[in-house]
């Protein structure tokens, strides 16, 4: 089963080489790992994606709970939440591509943000599954590279993540 | 008032009553040693290699509820740390580590003797610290023993570049601390351990598997009084010994791969389990499937959410530090009025004894050569079971955990975890610095002395009396057994051949020197020894070279699929 771990850690040096290393170590999965600054900048939220079993699960999140600098552990995807995930892609866009790359974009509610006389850059957010259809749409040999940000997610009402 | 870095370590280390700091110097903490140089409350003992400092820091630990430091040079000091780091996180050793660092502006550098210690130390410790600011120095320390101590004790490691160790600043030392990312549960869950009671009264088929968490949280006297209030069987790990004392009648024996028969048969088939301190480990339950298919309900007590479910489902969680749950418990059962059936535990007593007329650690003592256990048992009877033990690993250190009988917590000092050959000898002398005067025994084999043998010079500098038991069957014993009975007798690399003269080479360090090689000898020897107070005594024990530890359990089956010894 697919989880989105949010979490709260210290913003100090090192606490992102504590997390990811207890993933290597522990031999679990990690699908994407994102992590910045909260409003508190003492701290940061982490959002991490991985796959197992439940049990498996419980243990990820009991020894991520077990690292000194993380304050607070919680998955999120245990009930009702939003993910969302940053894409770039730059695409060769020229004669009739040029016009069907702008449709796609439009389609998938992305927006262009740098053009040239052969390409474009088409910014994209959403969930996975969105941003994976919107490459399997376009022609693949247009694409020139992608990076994606990975998942950050939060929960719905009035779940709150917070010290 | 104003203080350099250096000054504040050593306030630091007074200010938590550190008596000693096991050590050695090198360029990046020459400032730190300077320091030590001029003080005569804090007292350093150098050893012969770092992995020396860290073992002896950590036996020193052990055997007192105190935490254990260790001071090291940058690079090579700390790299030579390492296993001794990682042998006490497995372990769950409260240690404070300080290891020089070059200084700030060399860091990512590749300076000399720079390594990336906070990266090769970060998953064999609890926490650790790279101090940047000397502003910052007396608050890491002082949450370091913190961190150390609390909790699920572990290794901290504070690493200081020399010249956050030359700066200065102000200097006050913090009272307390308080960290919003950290704070262990003590109290339990009063549901869960309603819950536990309920299963207990139910019980008729009851064990108590107890670890290395009661000795470590001193949790042995409420331990003795549930157990005892209960009327239950109890067996310990190999890191749990001493939790209960060994020669109570409801005391089974040690259990795992090399546990008794009867602890190894009622772990398996009890219904209900009472798990303290102990953490299902893979040497101790095997097979967790084979383990799996007597159904039972378990109760898990420790202060780790992490242990609890890791390998075994369990059927009632407790977090919380073991003393308090246990008092907890014990005072909800009394005032429940219920026992437990008595009939059903009259019935399965009956059952464990009769599994404990195997006499599973039965040996040959008409043997003309002398037999290991029989050294155990020797070692046992002439110290009258009040020695501090600590051995190496292998073989020696399963027959040391079977025939001495440990009463007390803190009186057995193992590796258990990480399994390291070379601590028995440095962890002896820090447990005799510990207990000036006290028996302390190392009971090791020949492979494993010699991976730190470099320590009886430590032990001629500082007069450390240690009485070290060389059980010697000129193999590496644990590894030659593995291959008799599972590599169809092919020898690979496990005879030692070309061992040096023990006897020699004790003298040679300042020590006496004993061989021993009949078994009508051994006793005398070891009474002779334990007399000499003031000596280290090595004692070189010729043993049966194809002697084998059993009870067996082999690697991945299931706890009841003994081997047992031809004797039987």
């Amino acid at each position: 089963m697919r989880h989105v771990i949010s979490l709260l850690i210290e913003n100090e040096a090192g606490a992102l080489s504590r997390v990811s290393g207890l993933f290597s170590a522990r031999a679990y999965n990690i699908e994407s790992l994102t992590v910045a600054p909260t409003e508190d900048p003492s701290m940061s939220r982490m959002t991490i994606v991985s796959v197992g079993s439940d049990d498996i699960i419980e243990q990820i999140t009991k020894q991520l709970n077990k690292l000194i600098e993380v304050v607070k552990v919680v998955d999120i995807s245990e009930a009702a939440h939003i993910e969302r995930e940053l894409m770039l892609v730059k695409v060769r866009a020229t004669g009739k591509d040029r016009e069907e790359m702008k449709r796609m974009s439009d389609i998938f509610r992305g927006r262009i943000i740098d053009v040239t006389e052969s390409t474009y850059v088409i910014e994209l957010t959403g969930n996975t599954a969105k941003l994976d259809s919107f490459i399997e749409a376009i022609d693949r040999s247009l694409i020139l590279e992608t990076v994606r940000t990975g998942v950050c997610g939060i929960g719905r009402g009035d779940r709150v993540l917070k010290v | 008032m104003v203080l350099t870095g250096a000054e504040i370590v050593i306030r630091c280390l007074q200010e938590e009553k550190v008596e000693y700091v096991f050590g050695y110097p090198g360029g990046s903490v020459l400032f730190i040693y300077d320091e030590l140089f001029k003080q005569d409350k804090v007292r350093h003992v150098l050893v012969r290699h770092e992995q020396g400092a860290v073992h002896a820091a950590d036996g020193y630990a052990r055997s007192t509820e105190k935490v254990g430091v260790a001071l090291v040079t940058s690079g090579p000091g700390v790299t030579n740390a390492v296993t001794g780091i990682a042998t006490a996180y497995m372990d769950s050793i409260p240690m404070v580590i300080i290891s020089g660092q070059v200084p700030t502006a060399y860091i990512g550098q590749d300076a000399f003797q720079e390594v990336d210690t906070v990266g090769i130390t970060r998953p064999c410790v609890k926490h650790n610290y790279l101090v940047k600011d000397v502003r910052d120095l007396a608050e890491t320390i002082k949450k370091a023993f913190y961190l150390a101590k609390s909790g699920r004790p572990g290794p901290v490691l504070v690493d200081i570049p020399k010249d956050i160790s030359a700066a200065k600043c102000e200097y006050a030392y913090p009272k307390s601390v308080a960290m919003r990312s950290y704070n262990p549960v003590i109290k339990g869950h009063q549901g869960q351990i309603k819950k536990a009671v309920q299963l207990l009264l139910e019980a008729r088929r009851p064990m108590v598997y107890t670890g290395g968490g009661v000795v470590l949280s001193e949790a042995a006297e409420k331990l003795i009084k549930l157990v005892r209030q209960l009327g239950f069987p109890v067996t310990n790990t190999l890191m749990g010994l001493g939790g209960y004392p060994a020669t109570d009648k409801q005391f089974v024996g040690m259990l795992g791969m090399h546990g008794t028969y009867e602890a190894n048969m009622a772990m398996q088939h009890c219904d209900v389990l009472l798990a303290v301190g102990a953490r299902f480990d893979d040497r101790v339950i095997g097979n967790p499937e084979h383990f799996a298919e007597v159904p039972r309900k378990i109760i898990h007590i420790d202060i780790d959410p992490s242990s609890i479910s890791k390998r075994v489902k369990v059927d009632v969680p407790i977090v919380g530090d073991l003393p308090e749950v246990l008092e907890d418990i014990a005072k909800l059962l009394a005032a429940s009025g219920d026992r437990p059936d008595e009939k059903a535990l009259k019935a399965w007593w009956k059952q464990i004894d009769e599994w404990r007329t195997k006499d599973c650690l039965k040996y040959d003592r008409k043997s003309k050569i002398i037999k290991p256990q029989f050294v155990v048992e020797k070692l046992y009877e002439v110290t009258k079971g009040e020695a501090f033990v600590c051995s190496d690993v292998g073989q020696h250190q399963m027959w040391a955990a079977q025939y001495y009988k440990f009463d007390k917590p803190r009186r057995w000092m193992n590796s258990g975890g990480l399994g390291t050959m070379g601590f028995g000898l440095p962890a002896a002398m820090g447990v005799q610095l510990a207990h000036p005067g006290a028996p302390v025994a190392c009971v090791t084999g020949e492979g494993s002395i010699q991976m730190c043998i470099q320590e009886l010079s430590t032990c001629k500098q500082y007069r450390l009396p240690l009485k070290v038991i060389l059980l010697n069957n000129g193999y590496l014993g644990m590894v030659r057994q593995w291959q008799q009975l599972f590599h169809g007798n092919r020898y690979s690399e496990s005879y030692v051949d070309a061992l040096p003269d023990f006897v020699k080479l004790a003298e040679a360090y300042g020590h006496v020197g004993m061989r021993i090689e009949k078994p009508g000898d051994v006793e005398g020897a070891l009474k002779e020894a334990f007399k000499r107070k003031d000596d280290l005594v090595f004692m070189n024990f010729a043993i049966d070279p194809t002697e084998n530890v059993y009870p067996m359990v082999q690697g991945g089956k299931g706890l009841t699929e003994m081997i047992l010894s031809e004797e039987l």
